[in-house]
């Protein structure tokens, strides 16, 4: 089971509270794990990756074990502690500034 | 007794203002979608229940949002509870989901090279007059989307970018396709406008457009300041007992066609300035017309700090300044193009909102003003419905 920390928007839009938590099938990815999220909630493709192209979009953060995996491919495997769920990822509005 | 539900879109949600035909006392809900931009929300004529919304964020995207009890409840068409029980199992989540069609195409950029059309939101949605599943979407980068399932999916009209669309520029504003105007006499023939691109017509229900802009002159902005392509539109209107006379905001200039946009002239007559952002024509006097002069392109608050809405009763030229409840010293907010509306009421209510958070009521047209509300965020649009 792996634990999914939504920003406060996304939590409204899909009407959850707290964590999700998503069962994710084959190999534990960034993109297995959004592919499972946008599966259980709909409404939240694209407000994490773009419809269409599937990259993240600009002012979202991928964060796990006090790394940004934004970067990262999104075939890299999950840091085993996100994969066990004993951490959560974190899905993050990146910061405005100001 | 009839009553009033005014939509109001600003920077941080959506709120609706609600009153009997008298419209002295208001309701107020909201916030709806705290904390996100509400570009627009507008209810179906066909179905004064039925009321899309456009909810947008620079962080998670575009949604559109859908309500069918006027207001109370929405959902992002396609994931009511129903539907996700439906046979079909779980929905697309493609409400949300605007592609430009077949090859994206380019258009010019800021720095005159060609760049390919990237979405970023909707600013306007026109809802059918006839069906409540139907309505059209203006997005930015300008391309118009149409739906015909309630908002479930949307498909681009995509003979409008044909129209020189490798000539349109977005200028600082954005380039976004933000008027919609349907002719209640002819389901083919649609207006629409775009913010450094100019106002173009289908008279095959969108098939093919062509610009209709021949009359308007852009001498500060274009370099040929006839040019068929490029002129900034903010607003035009319709009164629907006439739909081949539009009026029209530009950059600079308010101007009429009495030809379905085949030619403009200017009417600006005596306004203190004529740069603004909306224009609207009062429901039963189809000659007569609203506008909210603003400074300058360089200054986009009220000539001398003073709010005044502007009206002619003879279809432009001679204009009256209306000032009465609003405020006549040190104000300086501006009412953007999408954020003046009509009702339709005996006595025609007129209503508009402002960068500072006011929406201004009018019960009489516009001779006497007072603020329903006085300290929203900055509104963005503003939409009124006339309900029996």
């Amino acid at each position: 089971m792996i634990r999914v920390v939504l920003p406060y928007h996304l939590r409204n839009l899909a009407r959850v509270d707290g964590e999700v938590q998503l069962e994710v099938a084959g190999p534990a990815t960034v993109r297995a794990l959004l592919d499972a999220l946008e599966a259980r909630h709909p409404v939240l493709r694209g407000t994490i990756r773009d419809h269409d192209t599937l990259r993240r979009r600009p002012f979202i953060r991928y964060f796990a074990c006090k790394e940004d995996l934004s970067l990262d491919p999104p075939e890299t495997a999950l840091p085993e502690a996100v994969a066990n769920g004993t951490e959560p990822f974190l899905v993050v509005g990146a910061m405005a500034g100001g | 007794m009839s009553r009033v539900r005014v939509l109001v879109g600003t920077k941080k949600g959506a709120f609706i203002l609600t009153a009997d035909g008298k419209r002295q006392s208001w309701e107020i809900s909201g916030p709806h979608f705290a904390g996100w931009e509400m570009y627009h929300l507008k209810g179906s004529p066909a179905d004064p229940n039925r009321i899309y919304a456009s909810q947008t964020s620079g962080w998670f995207g575009q949604i559109i949002q859908r309500s069918d009890d006027g207001g109370k409840t929405w959902n992002p068409p396609g994931t009511k509870p129903e539907d996700l029980m439906g046979a079909g199992g779980m929905p697309n989540g493609k409400s949300n989901m605007f592609l430009y069609e077949g090859e994206v195409g380019m258009h010019k950029f800021h720095d005159g090279s060609q760049h390919p059309w990237e979405f970023k939101r909707i600013w306007h949605i026109e809802p059918s007059l006839t069906d409540p599943d139907t309505a059209y979407a203006g997005a930015e980068d300008a391309a118009l989307f149409k739906t015909t399932d309630g908002g479930k999916t949307w498909k681009e009209l995509p003979g409008l970018r044909q129209a020189k669309g490798h000539l349109w520029q977005p200028g600082e504003g954005g380039m976004g396709l933000h008027t919609i105007v349907l002719d209640p006499s002819n389901a083919n023939r649609i207006y629409i406008a775009i913010s450094a691109a100019g106002a173009f017509r289908t008279d095959d229900g969108g098939k093919t457009w062509k610009p209709i802009t021949r009359g308007l002159k852009s001498q500060y902005e274009l370099p040929d300041p006839d040019a068929e392509v490029g002129h900034c539109i903010h607003r035009m209107a319709m009164h629907p007992s006439r739909p081949n006379v539009l009026f029209m905001q530009k950059h600079w200039d308010v101007l009429r066609t009495d030809n379905a946009g085949d030619l403009w002239t200017d009417v600006g007559g005596n306004l203190p300035t004529d740069f603004g952002f909306p224009i609207d024509v009062h429901a039963h006097e189809p000659e007569t017309i609203y506008v909210v002069p603003i400074t300058s392109d360089s200054l986009h608050y009220p000539p001398d700090g003073k709010l005044r809405v502007y009206r002619s009763k003879t279809g432009g030229n001679e204009w009256e300044a209306l000032t009465k409840g609003l405020p006549q010293k040190d104000c300086y907010v501006n009412v953007l193009r999408d954020a003046m509306a009509v009702d339709s009421l005996d006595k025609c209510g007129i209503y508009f909102g402002t960068t500072g958070g006011q929406v201004y009521g009018s019960p009489d047209s516009g001779n006497s003003w007072t603020p329903i509300v006085r300290d929203l965020p900055a509104v963005y649009s503003v939409e009124v419905q006339t309900l029996p």
